[in-house]
Formats: C-alpha cells, sequence, structure tokens
C-alpha cells in the first residue's frame, strides 16, 4: 500500500503507526520536506523547527521500537500557532515586539502535546496578537489560501487552517477568541473547533481578551479534531478559569456521528441579509443532510445575537488593552530607544518600542480599549458591553431548551482577496459576525467545511454551537455531516483543492 | 536623604484653634504565606534579587495567576478580627498603571468589592481612654517589584543614571486596610494615628498572618490628612504621605501635615492634592507626584480570575481560630497579674508584654517577671538601641532562664544582689544561672555559726553601737547588719543577720 503520509489524517497515521508500517521519523520528514516545497507560497509557518520535531519523532519511534505504551497520537507531528509558549522556540505572535522572544516555559497544550508525544514542526502564522481575520495584520507577512494564493486564509489563525489545508501537518493548534479557529476552517476547507470556554487550559496562551480566548485542534477531519481536543482538554491547576472536570466524550460521539432525534437549531439572526448566496445554498445542503440523517430542525431567534459584535469590539478591546500592556521593553523582547532622546527615561523606552514593536491594528484595539475602561466611559461602554454578553448568554440557554445544537453558515462569505477589507476594519469585523457569540458565552462551536459556494468556487464552512460542556455535541453532528458530504463528493473536498507548486522558490525560509 | 526645601509651617496650637484635622489611614500588610498571592514563588525577605521569580510574577507573555487560599484565609481571618463583614462573593480587578517594577503593568488588587469591609478597631490611648476607629474595607492585592536607583545621590529617581529592579518583592500578597475619615480627634489626632498603628500591628501579630516589620517594610503606612476649618464641615483637599515606617513617624507625619496645611490655609493658599514622601531624618515632608482626579487606573474585574466565593461555613470556622482581642488580653492579664495601670503601661510600652506572659506562665510570679524583665534587660536593650524581645533573642535570655533566677533566690541561695550578678553573667554568655552562680561562687551561706561568729565580732567591735540597740534604738542595728555582711563578703542573708543581731541584744 502506498498512502501519501502528507494526505493522511490523523487517526490514519495512527494505524499506521502503531502497524509498525511508517515511522514517525517518516512521516514528519515528508511533511518538513513539504513544507519545503511549498510553505514558499502559503507562508503558513513562522517557524520551522526541523531539528526538534525529527529528535521527537526519533525518540517516540525507538520507545516504541522497545514495546512502551504510547499515547495513541504518539509520533503524529502538529504545528502550533505561534501564540502558545514553546520553551526554547520563538513565539512572536506575530508581532515585532516578541521578535527574538524564547519563552522558558511550555503553555500547558504544548507540554500535553509533548506528553503525547507528538513532534512540534513549528509556529504558525497570525494576526498579530490574535487581531484580525485574514492575518494581514501578521508583522511576517500574510498567509496565503491553499485554495487561492491571492486570498485570506482566515485569521487570526490563517496558519494553522492553511497548514492543514496545505498538507504541511495534519494537526495544528489554533486559538478563538471571536472565530479565529472556526472562520479559517470554514474559508480553507478544514474542521476547526473552539472547545467550551475552560475546556482547554489556557496557561501559556498568550492572552488577547482573558475572558473570551480558548485554544482547540484545526484538522482535516472531525475524528482528527476529536482525537485532538481529548489530548489537549481537561483540567489544569494553572489556569484558575479551567474547567474541574473531564474531557466530553468527544471521540466516541465522533465515532458514532449518530444524529437521530437531535433537534437542529437554525438561528434566525445568522441566516438572513448579508450571507453569501453560495454561502446559503451549502448551508441549506448541510441541513438537509443532518435531516436525512435523522435529525430534527427547529428555528430559534436570539434576538441580542445583533448586539454582539458590539459588545464584543468593547469587552475584546478592554481586556487586550490591558494584557498587551506588558509588552514594555523591561524584561523581555523588543527594545527601542527613543531618537534624539540622550539619556531617556524608562517610560520613554517603553512608548517608543510600543510605537515600534505593535501594528496598527494592535494600537487601534488598545486605544478602544483604555477609552472603553477610562472613568466616565466604563458604564456606558464596558459596563453596558457585559450587560449585551447577559443577554446573549440568555438567548443561548433558550435556545438550547427548544434545540440541542445551534447552526449557522461559519462565515458570511467565502475567502475574499488581500487588500479588500484592509482599510475598512468595520468589514473586517463582519467577518465574525456568526462565530463572536458562542465565545462571549463560553460555548463551543465547530466549523466543518459544507462544500464550495457555486459563484467562486470557494469552500465555505457549516457552524454548529452547543451549550456548555456538550462538545461532544458538536462532534456527532460535525461527523455525521462529514460522512454524509464525503459520500455525495466521492472524496474529501480538500481533493479539490488545486495543486500548489512545490518549486519552493518563493520568498522566505523557515 | 534629606529634604532640600521646607514648607511654611504654623504651630501645632494654632492649627487647632482654627482647624480641625480630617484623617484616613491606608496600611498595607505582606503576608506572611510561604508562596506569593499568584504562583508558587517563595517569599523570604532579603534573598539573592530575582531568585524567587517565575513566569507568572514576572508577567511573562501567557502566564496567568492562581490565588494562594492561605491569603484569601489570612485576609478573612483579618477582617473578622477588624470586626468587618466578610463578602459572599467578591472579584479580583486590574488597577493599570505603568511602571517600571510592576511586571504586568496592571497591579491584581480588588476594587470595589473588598474582601472585607464596614468594620472598627478599639484602640487604646495612652490616657487610658479607648478610641473607635472606623475601618471602611480590607482588601487583597499582589506587591510590585522593588527598584533600586543607581548613580544619583539620593537613591531616587532624579539623578540616577539607571535602576535595577528586583522582582522578588512583585507578587507577595498584600492586604490594604483602609480607614474611614477620622473626625473629631482634634489634637489627639497625631496620637491616634499612632495608637491606631500600634494596635493593628499587634493584631495582626496576635493573628500570626505578618511579621509586622515596618522597618522591613511589610507593613507600611499612608496618612491621608486634611483640615476643616472650625465652624465648618467642608473637607479640605488631602495629602497623601508615604510610605511612613515606625509608629514614631506616623504621628509626627500627621503632626507635621496638620502644620503645613494650617500654613497654606492662613496664607489663603490652596493645598496641593499630591503624594508627599516623608522624611525620618529631618521631620518633613516634601511634595512628590502630583495625584489629581485625573489618575484614571482604568479597574476592571480580573478576568484571569475566578471570584472568592468563601461559604459561611468557612468564615465561621476562621472566625473560631481569632485569637483573643489584644485589648482585651491585655486587660484580663493586668487583672491576672495585679498590676497596676501604670505598671502595665509601662510593660506594653516597654513591648514586654509576651516576655513576661511566657515567663508567668513558665513559673514565675508576675512581680518577680516584671521586675527582672523591665529591670535589668531592659536597661541594656535600651542601651544597645534594640527592643528587648530581640536584645534577649541575641543575648540568650529566655523566660525560663528568669523563672530559674527568681527560684534561685527564692529558695535562699542568692539575694537580690547576688541574682543581679548571676543575670549579668547569663546576659555576658557565661551560661544558665545555676551555671553561672555555680562558676562565680555566688551562694548565700548557709553555715549559721559562722554567720553568728561574725555577728559577735561585730557586736564586739561595735560597742557602742550595740549598746544603743540594746537601749531600744532597734534602727541602729542597721548598721551592724552592714558590718556583718561586709564580714561574709555580702554572702550571707541579711535577714538572718538581723535576727542573730536582735537575739543578742534585745531581750
Amino acid at each position: 500500500m502506498t498512502t501519501d503520509l502528507t494526505r493522511a489524517s490523523a487517526a490514519d497515521l495512527a494505524d499506521l503507526l502503531s502497524r509498525g508500517e511508517t515511522s514517525s521519523v517518516e512521516v514528519t520528514t515528508a511533511l518538513l520536506d513539504r513544507t519545503e516545497a511549498v510553505d514558499g507560497d502559503v507562508h503558513a509557518y513562522l517557524h520551522v523547527d526541523r531539528d526538534g520535531a525529527l529528535a521527537s519523532a526519533r525518540d517516540v519511534d525507538e520507545r516504541r521500537g522497545r514495546g512502551e505504551d504510547l499515547h495513541r497520537l504518539a509520533g503524529i507531528p502538529i504545528a502550533v500557532k505561534d501564540v502558545m509558549a514553546t520553551k526554547g522556540l520563538p513565539t512572536t505572535c506575530g508581532s515585532k515586539i516578541l521578535e527574538g522572544w524564547i519563552p522558558p516555559y511550555d503553555a500547558t497544550v504544548v507540554s500535553r502535546l509533548k506528553h503525547a508525544g507528538m513532534p512540534i514542526l513549528g509556529k504558525t502564522n497570525m494576526d498579530e496578537f490574535a487581531m484580525g481575520s485574514s492575518t494581514e495584520h501578521s508583522a511576517y507577512g500574510p498567509t496565503r489560501n491553499p485554495w487561492d494564493l491571492d486570498r485570506i486564509p482566515g485569521g487570526s489563525g490563517g496558519g494553522s487552517s492553511a497548514v492543514v489545508a496545505s498538507f504541511q501537518a495534519p494537526l495544528a493548534i489554533g486559538t478563538d477568541t471571536g472565530g479565529s479557529i472556526r472562520q479559517p476552517a470554514a474559508v480553507t476547507g478544514t474542521v476547526g473547533t473552539k472547545p467550551t470556554y475552560g475546556g482547554v487550559s489556557r496557561y501559556g496562551l498568550v492572552a488577547l481578551a482573558s475572558s473570551l480566548d480558548q485554544a482547540g485542534p484545526c484538522t482535516r477531519t472531525v475524528l482528527d479534531a476529536a482525537l485532538l481536543h481529548e489530548v489537549i482538554g481537561g483540567h489544569d491547576p494553572m489556569d484558575s478559569t479551567s474547567i474541574d472536570a473531564p474531557v466530553p466524550a468527544v471521540v466516541e460521539a465522533a465515532r458514532r456521528a449518530d444524529v437521530s432525534g437531535m433537534r437542529i437549531g437554525i438561528v434566525r439572526e445568522l441566516t438572513g441579509e448579508g450571507f453569501q448566496p453560495g454561502v446559503r445554498a451549502r448551508f441549506d445542503e448541510s441541513v438537509q443532510h443532518l435531516v436525512d440523517a435523522g435529525a430534527e430542525v427547529v428555528e430559534v431567534s436570539c434576538p441580542s445575537f445583533t448586539a454582539a459584535l458590539a459588545a464584543y469590539y468593547l469587552i475584546l478591546p478592554s481586556e487586550a488593552s490591558s494584557n498587551l500592556a506588558k509588552f514594555d521593553a523591561m524584561r523581555f523582547g523588543l527594545r527601542v530607544l527613543p531618537e534624539g532622546v540622550d539619556d531617556p527615561s524608562a517610560e520613554q523606552v517603553m512608548a517608543a518600542t510600543r510605537d515600534a514593536g505593535f501594528g496598527d491594528e494592535v494600537k487601534r484595539r488598545i486605544i478602544l480599549g483604555t477609552y472603553a475602561l477610562s472613568s466616565g466611559y466604563y458604564d456606558a461602554y464596558y459596563g453596558s458591553a457585559q450587560k449585551v454578553r447577559r443577554l446573549i448568554a440568555d438567548d443561548f440557554t433558550r435556545a438550547f431548551e427548544t434545540a440541542d445544537v445551534l447552526v449557522s453558515p461559519t462565515a458570511p462569505t467565502t475567502a475574499f482577496r488581500f487588500g479588500d477589507k484592509l482599510d475598512d476594519p468595520m468589514a473586517m469585523y463582519l467577518n465574525d459576525i456568526a462565530t463572536i457569540p458562542a465565545n462571549l458565552a463560553g460555548v463551543p462551536g465547530m466549523s466543518v467545511p459544507s462544500g464550495l459556494a457555486d459563484e467562486d468556487g470557494l469552500p465555505a464552512g457549516f457552524q454548529i454551537l452547543a451549550p456548555a460542556a456538550k462538545d461532544e455535541r458538536l462532534y456527532a453532528v460535525g461527523a455525521a455531516l462529514e460522512q454524509r458530504l464525503l459520500s455525495s463528493w466521492g472524496g474529501p473536498l480538500l481533493d479539490r483543492a488545486p495543486e500548489l507548486s512545490t518549486a519552493g522558490t518563493t520568498t522566505k525560509g523557515a | 536623604m534629606s529634604a532640600t526645601t521646607t514648607d511654611a509651617v504654623i504651630s501645632y496650637d494654632e492649627v487647632l484653634e482654627r482647624y480641625d484635622p480630617v484623617m484616613g489611614l491606608e496600611v498595607h500588610v505582606e503576608l506572611g504565606t510561604l508562596t506569593k498571592m499568584f504562583c508558587g514563588c517563595a517569599t523570604e525577605f532579603g534573598a539573592e534579587p530575582n531568585s524567587q521569580v517565575c513566569p507568572v510574577c514576572l508577567g511573562l507573555p501567557g502566564a496567568l495567576p492562581v490565588v494562594n487560599e492561605k491569603a484569601v484565609e489570612s485576609a478573612i481571618r483579618i477582617g473578622l478580627a477588624l470586626n468587618c463583614e466578610i463578602a459572599q462573593w467578591c472579584r479580583f480587578a486590574r488597577k493599570n498603571y505603568f511602571y517600571p517594577d510592576m511586571p504586568k503593568n496592571f497591579q491584581t488588587s480588588q476594587y470595589d468589592e473588598p474582601i472585607a469591609f464596614e468594620g472598627f478597631l478599639e484602640v487604646d490611648l495612652d490616657d487610658g481612654t479607648t478610641y473607635r476607629v472606623e475601618i471602611e474595607r480590607a482588601h487583597m492585592e499582589e506587591d510590585t517589584g522593588k527598584s533600586l536607583h543607581v548613580g544619583g545621590s539620593t537613591g531616587r529617581i532624579h539623578g540616577a543614571t539607571h535602576s535595577l529592579v528586583d522582582y522578588n518583592r512583585a507578587g507577595i500578597p498584600l492586604i490594604e486596610i483602609v480607614t474611614k475619615p477620622l473626625r473629631g480627634a482634634g489634637e489627639r489626632a497625631p496620637e491616634i494615628a499612632r495608637a491606631y498603628v500600634a494596635a493593628l500591628r499587634d493584631l495582626l501579630k496576635a493573628l500570626d498572618v505578618s511579621d509586622v516589620k515596618m522597618e522591613q517594610g511589610s507593613m507600611r503606612c499612608d496618612v491621608n490628612l486634611s483640615l476643616m476649618p472650625k465652624g465648618t464641615d467642608a473637607l479640605g483637599t488631602r495629602s497623601e504621605t508615604k510610605n511612613v515606617n515606625s509608629l514614631r513617624s506616623v504621628e509626627r507625619a500627621v503632626r507635621y501635615e496638620m502644620c503645613r496645611h494650617g500654613a497654606i490655609l492662613d496664607g489663603g493658599g490652596r493645598v496641593v492634592q499630591e503624594t508627599r514622601h516623608w522624611h525620618e531624618d529631618t521631620g518633613v515632608t516634601t511634595s512628590g507626584r502630583e495625584k489629581s482626579d485625573a489618575d484614571d487606573y482604568r479597574y476592571f474585574p480580573e478576568p484571569d480570575l475566578v471570584p472568592v466565593a468563601p461559604t459561611r461555613e468557612t468564615v465561621e470556622a476562621l472566625r473560631g481560630t481569632l485569637p483573643e482581642p489584644p485589648a482585651q488580653r491585655r486587660k484580663r492579664l493586668q487583672s491576672d497579674w495585679g498590676f497596676a495601670d501604670l505598671e502595665m503601661r509601662d510593660v506594653i510600652n516597654a513591648g514586654l508584654l509576651e516576655l513576661i506572659g511566657e515567663t508567668v506562665e513558665a513559673g514565675a510570679t508576675p512581680a518577680g517577671a516584671r521586675k527582672w524583665w523591665s529591670g535589668e534587660i531592659a536597661r541594656r536593650a535600651n542601651a544597645a538601641a534594640v527592643d528587648v524581645s530581640t536584645y534577649a533573642a541575641e543575648h540568650a535570655i529566655t523566660p525560663a532562664q528568669v523563672v530559674e533566677l527568681e527560684s534561685l533566690v527564692t529558695s535562699g541561695r542568692l539575694n537580690d544582689s547576688m541574682a543581679r550578678q548571676v543575670l549579668e553573667g547569663v546576659l555576658d554568655g557565661e551560661g544558665t544561672p545555676t551555671t553561672v552562680a555555680d562558676a562565680r561562687g555566688l551562694q548565700l551561706v548557709q553555715d549559721d555559726s559562722a554567720l553568728e561568729a561574725a555577728v559577735d565580732e561585730v557586736i564586739a567591735a561595735n560597742a557602742d553601737v550595740a549598746q544603743k540597740v540594746r537601749d531600744g534604738k532597734v534602727q541602729a542595728a542597721g548598721a551592724l547588719i552592714g558590718q556583718v555582711m561586709k564580714a561574709m563578703k555580702g554572702q550571707a542573708d541579711a535577714g538572718k543577720a538581723r535576727e542573730l543581731i536582735l537575739a543578742k541584744l534585745t531581750p
């Protein structure tokens, strides 16, 4: 049997490894070679750790050779979004201000990957400090969508989705503050899950907005997402907001793919105006597949969702303005001395560094957040936003009384062209309209590919939302839909993506 | 460092003629927990700079805080001891401002939801009366790092060529205790301020939650003060004098600020709302950072921490661990020991309460314990300019040894003057009281025949004095007793000598 190791799912690779039909070194090498060939064009990685990945691959192969009892995903390589602290590996968050910073510790997610014996291939590109929906705000240049190199791969985690979509890794870690796992998954034809808030430790995840951030899996199949979710999920005493309960039975749900009798709620507010016709069409089709699989469809209304974007863009910048205050040139990262100042003060160095080190979008949000928290404005902005947040959570609670899961298109459009929304922040923000409510309420969400939009032939995403701590429902619905779509397509959606040039010529090296 | 500019002041009496002081005291206390407020780093004082740090207390990207449960317990116990209500649910908040020794550029503190609020502390004043200080709140927060400004002459940032930052202190748990504005204290404001801080220190010590060493900064006091013109109730503008770090300085700083504010107001000026620095050496304050209402810390609830919600059972269980309130305990001890008010006050002011208590507990009489500790030992400690307990620790004198010393006297082995010599020996490191007495050969002569012989000799040699005694002038026996003691080289029981002399000379 000849399997293209770069195109195999993690579940299949795990079988091959356990049967001794391939080795972790072989898989890791194949993926690293693929990166060398295609990532000059895609630019999914900010940093590739060939030596480190191969060393841990060798280690796992040796342990397997000795007959050690290994984790199911042992030896399966993974890429990690550059927002996660990795001991000894650069962690820039897509920002100049962290250029050259090597964390002295591992994020909990990263140490769990290492503990499972998963080689870390490298760190993936992202919008600076996860602020954006296109990776155009990365200080190191954008990632390109493997479906069309002139288009955005989504954001902020465009690197993690593109790395998976371009077969440079079977798995990647993303983080989702307002859709940064789900929207990139949608526009690259991949799978992404934002677990319940507190389901995966945030320790070592460089915070954008602490009350919204959540790390999760980026994969090509629903089962792979479940397998990875299981590795990284679960209680962490280092994160006070981590849920002290076992990881929901996501793998079992993904395998059973059973939606019979399940009530699927279509959110009225997330399906109307502003959604691209091809995206709508794929969404309607997907709903029909679920009905065919035995689910029941109900329509639900979540009236407060219309205020979600406004609340989000007050809460996020407020928290971000405080979270990003630590980037002050005093203890780590970039230090810039102000020009033409003899004997500058610490405050002047801080100001010069932050001016040079932060990009425009980051500055925009720091200014917004600083303003929203100011005395005299706090109640009107941050205070009101928190009330809206409460109302959105109440909407979810009510909706989940009549539906087991809620569904919507993940993003209103397919991937847009570079520069299309760069000068119009509001248009960029609107791309997250369907994903943001889940972050505000802390409920889990998933995006699975629903097909290609007729008008542009680009992937669209189907979003599933479940009640907090019921992440397994995402996997049941996602897997059932995936099964039916795969048989209707006659193979994975990504098989229809254009072949990337493997010349390995263009700009950047690892 | 000393103050270079001197503000105008008026006399204290003039202030009191025209103004009423209003003051508020904010006391920061470092808790004595083994680990920091939000991470597992050690809190030992004086460790090598930056040796007690981790990603959390250095504020490294991605690190998250976890609340120290012990610190919360201490905070609740402090709140209860201050007769406060304990919040059933409260949150931490971020206080945002930039400073190089604050790793995250926000301090994790509490804002409008303190763990303890609405309490009071009864404070004993010198004249024996009690003043109730109303407590507004006690809240939890973390300490900052420490900046060392190098290259300037003052140690302050002005003129320094560079600064070093030690983050060992960053993240040490702090409790900030804030009084309500204290009004109507009048001339006693400075005394009340000192007495309050002293009472608070005693309370925290009794709670065993902090080492409350003002000189090491584990307890720091900020004094807010303003004046109201007499006959009005319009609050004046306040100044905030930071880091007043001894009891005496608290009293002096209040008095100084009253005199300074008085001079400004007398001259028709406006008091500037600002932070002031206290100068221990010159006894004045100087202007620090101007603090205005524009200071905006942009507080918001800390999203990285979950709310603190102690159950009522937890609170009641902690209430059960409270020690007897210090003021109440002092009253009880005074009555148990039979000390006069003045004696008790001296004991307290000299910091001898605990030592005497332990000594009595170990078997000494209260009067004996007081005599030895407040006599020779206190005198020596005073000469060495340290407090008695420090002196005692340095010179290996313990309550048990004081008990031993007293028993050497009561058993008749030593008289008082011999006991004093023994104590000197102990303090000079010669060993325990018995060892010293043995080594120095101090022992009352127990052999009556030697004493009797000495008495006979002295009577024979002083026939005229002896005759006076025979004639009924009993007090003249004193001269004979002195002669006998001299002949016995001090090692006789003077009482017994007197008995023998009188037996021989009176019918």
